[in-house]
């Protein structure tokens, strides 16, 4: 970059940042409704014009969490009293937290849901990539026959719409019990992620100079020593980076999962929205279940940020 | 103690063949160069005594016993790189003990014997840093450490020094031969540059396309080159080659370069010698360095005149084109001995210093006068 930039320039680089600034709010501005909505009153979550200054309160998620049912009448003033704090900001809102004949809280959907999509992409994510590292090594590394066209097929695996293929794969789910479990959908999308994962690999792969490997052959360590020992930590940007996106994509999976599984495996993604469906919609409760489900690809993606970072430009600022 | 051995290596790269019935012998402790242009074989040459490679036909041979089949992890030699290739996550401790942790010695030995030989290199005070924090030079002294480290029965190197700059492959090219001297291990260096090769080895194994071309000590490869590419490819400026015919004359052999008016006064014993030798006229090259060409500024007993073409001043001498016939013969004077381009002066060939070449064949007649 130059050192001395002239007027016209300087005044380019303002544009560009205000610019930058303009779409960074736009993106930003759904993700803030959600997080302001999670945390409002019910009453002030649909007002016209919407609400920016109110106090938060967690009774969303006390809400999200739990079975309600609705009160007719005003709470006996003894129940109120004895409820802890967090089921009197439920009898404020009009409704009851469901108790069993024991005495027990009930809970909601929702936290089963979030464990369901935790378990499936956590799990496919890690076979994804490790599956897909390996391939990649031997892509990479040794000549085969028809490499190109089988790189092409694993590729091609990736261009039917995953909507194509939902039905006849719930048919063939049905056929061998795998509707509704966890396996089932850990299948999908490893399978689905597999191709991304070995073409993506296979490019981070290529960038680590052979020699390392030879210099380890020659120094005494087998092939699958000099894997482990110098490709893999070499290659821990890339895995990184490719973990990040096979975990965003199982996270966010939408149509399979609501395809495939209702009740036993069902993931967050079709669970939140069928609850806008069920009687008048609590929009609070609604909100404060998308903001939890933003959480975990935030920590995950910020978490391995410089690997990221490092990942996204690869082979421009490497040497 | 090792000896290394190739019986008749084969290796073909597809449609290919980069190496051809290679046949050589390297003893304990020797210095070894393969010189040769690029895609000439050397480097698969070296490649396969460490296994990185396989051959096609042929017996690699380390103390007697053929290695060919044995992986490169267990043939216990030792490979330095061009591009280095230290592992840029591990410090340079860490690289150099790494082929120690191959054979999961113990903690204390290991440390012992980095610390040992990073004395020897002198980077004791890098120990702690990581590759990418190091200059070139100081990357393949590690690199050389991480080799030397678990003494190998042989060292390999591959243009271990062509990356760096001018200045620092002269320094470390010093350092490479002391090392060598002080160490001794058997080594095989693939270089393209002649002077290292010159500098370097006990022996020079001259290769071409996959052909071993000649096999000697730097002064036997410069002063006796087996053929043309070897006469052309050791020593700069490069030898003069020359299409001549050989006639007799009064006592003397006469050798007219093609195309000059006048002919070089050789003593009469070449003709014999050139007889003897089967050579011909039509299909003889001679061939002679700028040091064997003798410039004089005025005539004299069996010099020919010539004219000074081009000059070029080097500081400890001048590098001179002469013009004899429609060829050009380049001279070695003195540095200012001759002042000007165009200039008239008169040159001669010492026959002491001349090659005789079969055009065709390229292969030396051997001739000494």
């Amino acid at each position: 970059m130059a050192a001395v930039q002239t007027r016209s320039e300087r005044a380019l680089n303002r544009v560009a940042i205000a610019a930058v600034l303009v779409i960074t709010l736009l993106f930003l501005a759904p993700i803030y409704w959600i997080t302001s909505t999670a945390f409002k009153p019910r009453n002030l979550a649909t007002t016209i014009p919407p609400t920016v200054i109110f106090e938060p309160e967690i009774s969303p998620f006390v809400k999200l969490f739990t079975k309600r049912s609705q009160l007719r009448a005003a709470p006996e003033p003894e129940d109120y009293a004895a409820a802890p704090w967090w089921e009197r900001l439920v009898f404020d809102g009009g409704e009851k937290v469901v108790r069993s004949g024991r005495g027990d809280v009930q809970l909601s959907g929702y936290p089963n849901r979030f464990m369901n999509s935790l378990i499936v992409a956590i799990t496919s994510t890690v076979l994804a990539v490790g599956m897909g590292t390996f391939t990649a090594y031997g892509f990479s590394r040794f000549k085969m026959k028809g490499e190109a066209d089988l790189l092409f097929f694993i590729l091609s695996t990736r261009m039917l719409p995953p909507v194509v293929v939902a039905i006849p794969m719930f048919l063939m789910y049905r056929a061998v019990g795998l509707n509704d479990t966890h396996w089932g959908l850990i299948i999908l999308y490893t399978a689905f992620n597999l191709s991304f994962s070995v073409w993506l690999m296979k490019g981070f792969i290529d960038e680590i100079p052979k020699e390392y490997e030879e210099a380890a052959l020659v120094d005494g360590y087998t092939r699958l020593e000099a894997f482990f020992k110098i490709v893999l930590p070499e290659a821990a940007t890339g895995i990184a980076a490719t973990a990040v996106f096979c975990f965003i994509t199982a996270w966010n999976e939408y149509a399979f999962a609501l395809i495939m599984t209702n009740r036993r495996a069902q993931t967050a993604p079709p669970f939140i929205p069928s609850q806008v469906g069920s009687g008048l919609p609590d929009w609070t409760v609604i909100a404060a279940g998308t903001f939890l489900f933003l959480l975990p690809v935030a920590i995950f993606t910020f978490l391995l940020r410089n690997h990221l970072l490092r990942g996204m430009s690869f082979g421009a600022i490497r040497k | 103690m090792t000896q290394i051995e190739l019986r008749g290596i084969e290796k073909h790269f597809g449609a290919v063949q980069v190496i051809k019935n290679l046949n050589l012998a390297i003893a304990d402790n020797e210095f070894i160069v393969l010189l040769g242009q690029s895609g000439c074989g050397k480097t698969t040459t070296l490649r396969a005594i460490a296994g990185l490679e396989t051959i096609d036909e042929g017996d690699i041979l380390i103390d007697g016993q053929p290695v060919q089949h044995i992986k490169a992890s267990h043939r216990d030699i030792a490979f330095v790189f061009q591009s280095f290739s230290l592992y840029p996550h591990m410090t340079v401790f860490e690289n150099i003990a790494f082929p120690l942790r191959a054979t999961r010695g113990n903690r204390a030995d290991i440390e012992r014997e980095v610390q040992a030989v990073s004395k020897t290199l002198q980077i004791t005070h890098l120990l702690a840093k990581r590759p990418s924090a190091l200059s070139g030079g100081d990357m393949q002294r590690v690199a050389i450490g991480r080799a030397l480290v678990r003494r190998p029965k042989a060292m390999l190197m591959d243009e271990p020094i062509g990356a760096l700059d001018a200045k620092l492959r002269e320094e470390m090219r010093a350092e490479i031969k002391r090392l060598h001297i002080k160490q001794g291990s058997t080594t095989i260096y693939v270089t393209h540059d002649q002077v290292e090769a010159m500098s370097l080895a006990d022996r020079i194994v001259v290769m071409h396309e996959g052909v071993l071309q000649q096999v000697g000590t730097p002064h036997e490869v410069y002063a006796r080159p087996a053929n043309m590419f070897v006469a052309q490819f050791v020593g700069s400026p490069v030898m003069n080659m020359a299409e001549v015919t050989v006639s007799e004359d009064a006592g003397h052999a006469r050798v007219l370069v093609r195309g000059a008016p006048t002919a070089f006064d050789f003593p009469s014993s070449l003709t014999a010698q050139l007889a003897a030798a089967g050579a011909e006229n039509g299909n003889l090259t001679l061939g002679v360095r700028p040091e064997g060409v003798l410039v004089s500024r005025e005539a004299r007993e069996g010099f020919v005149p010539v004219e000074a073409h081009i000059i070029e001043p080097l500081g400890s001498h001048d590098i001179i084109d002469l013009q004899v016939g429609a060829q050009m013969l380049r001279a070695r004077t003195k540095s200012g001995f001759v002042p000007r381009p165009g200039e008239a002066v008169w040159a001669r060939i010492n026959p002491a210093q001349a090659h005789f070449f079969d055009s065709s064949a390229g292969t030396s007649f051997g001739i000494r006068l």
